[in-house]
């Protein structure tokens, strides 16, 4: 199973890797705050993740990092 | 094994772009080609003024700043003072390269200079808050065109691909997006083969990237994306407008 590793502190919370994931595992944290003070992207469902690397295509910010 | 990380060509800091600023995907593409083509060692890239003004914090290769709109200009004799020794690039914006670096870029692309220019064009100026740029949609509400850009007043768009595809000077124009993940992969392959060009001496490359501003537009960063779709490649289509090369010479594809 592909393996999603964040670098949270750097998230901004503009979500266009949940936009991007077709398999909807990401999510952007209601309930948490960032260094930054953004809601940053959380994996809720990484089971589904097929490691297709969208969301890591669209991400601004070079945070996510994918192992297969 | 990893599929997807951070380039090396990129440092480890956080960039000091808007959420879902798209500056930082255009980013993320030039140091994946630096990377692929293992010429980190001898790139130098010439930094625009702009929201990009501070690139040189964030590329690992060696950076120079250039004063507002000259960035073709410095890249132009960094390249001339050893043509075999270093790779060079500019990152700009439409502000940069389209308003008071225009005569800069022409005259580099008429030159055929063998530099590789990134061109951002967002539409807008952001980092001075959000005013009326060359590259404005007719119509698009901006700090100073609060009503909409009027064309009777203000003139209309200047679309900078078509307008150096006119010239026999240049090697390759190519217009991008990054709205989604399959114009990203597509604008990764134009960067690629700008900086290719380069490389093998063929001469001027411009990849012109369709790129968003959501604090200015006063959109989500979601909105943003599609509003390129609904507004700017319509106004901007995409395509190879020369490649000399390959022979095309003018024209979308």
């Amino acid at each position: 199973m592909p393996k999603l590793t964040f670098k949270t502190d750097n998230c901004k919370g503009c979500g266009l890797c949940v936009d991007a994931c077709p398999k909807k595992v990401l999510a952007l944290a209601k309930e948490k705050i960032n260094k930054k003070g953004h809601h940053p992207v959380e994996a809720v469902n990484e089971e589904a993740c097929i490691g297709c690397t969208f969301c890591a295509t669209m991400c601004p910010d070079c945070i996510i990092k994918i192992e297969k | 094994m990893v599929v997807f990380d951070k380039p090396h060509a990129l440092a480890d800091i956080p960039f000091h772009y808007c959420p879902g600023c798209t500056h930082g995907i255009v980013h993320r593409l030039v140091a994946e080609c630096i990377d692929e083509l293992g010429i980190e060692g001898k790139t130098i890239g010439v930094a625009p003024v702009g929201c990009s003004v501070m690139a040189y914090n964030y590329f690992n290769c060696d950076m120079i700043e250039a004063a507002h709109g000259r960035a073709p200009a410095v890249a132009t004799g960094v390249k001339r003072a050893n043509p075999e020794g270093h790779i060079v690039f500019t990152y700009q914006g439409d502000g940069d390269l389209a308003s008071i670096g225009m005569a800069e870029t022409v005259h580099s692309a008429a030159r055929n200079e063998n530099i590789t220019v990134i061109f951002i064009n967002n539409a807008i100026y952001g980092m001075t808050g959000g005013q009326m740029a060359p590259t404005s949609l007719p119509g698009q509400v901006t700090q100073t065109s609060p009503y909409g850009r009027d064309t009777n007043h203000c003139g209309f768009p200047i679309r900078v691909c078509e307008l150096l595809s006119e010239l026999d000077g240049p090697e390759y124009l190519e217009r991008v997006a990054v709205n989604n993940v399959k114009n990203v992969k597509a604008a990764k392959k134009a960067i690629k083969k700008a900086f290719e060009n380069q490389v093998n001496n063929k001469g001027f490359s411009l990849v012109e990237v369709i790129s968003s501003c959501p604090t200015n537009w006063g959109m989500t960063p979601q909105k943003a994306l599609e509003w390129i779709d609904e507004k700017m490649i319509p106004y901007y289509p995409l395509g190879v407008y020369k490649d000399r090369s390959a022979g095309i010479v003018k024209g979308a594809n």
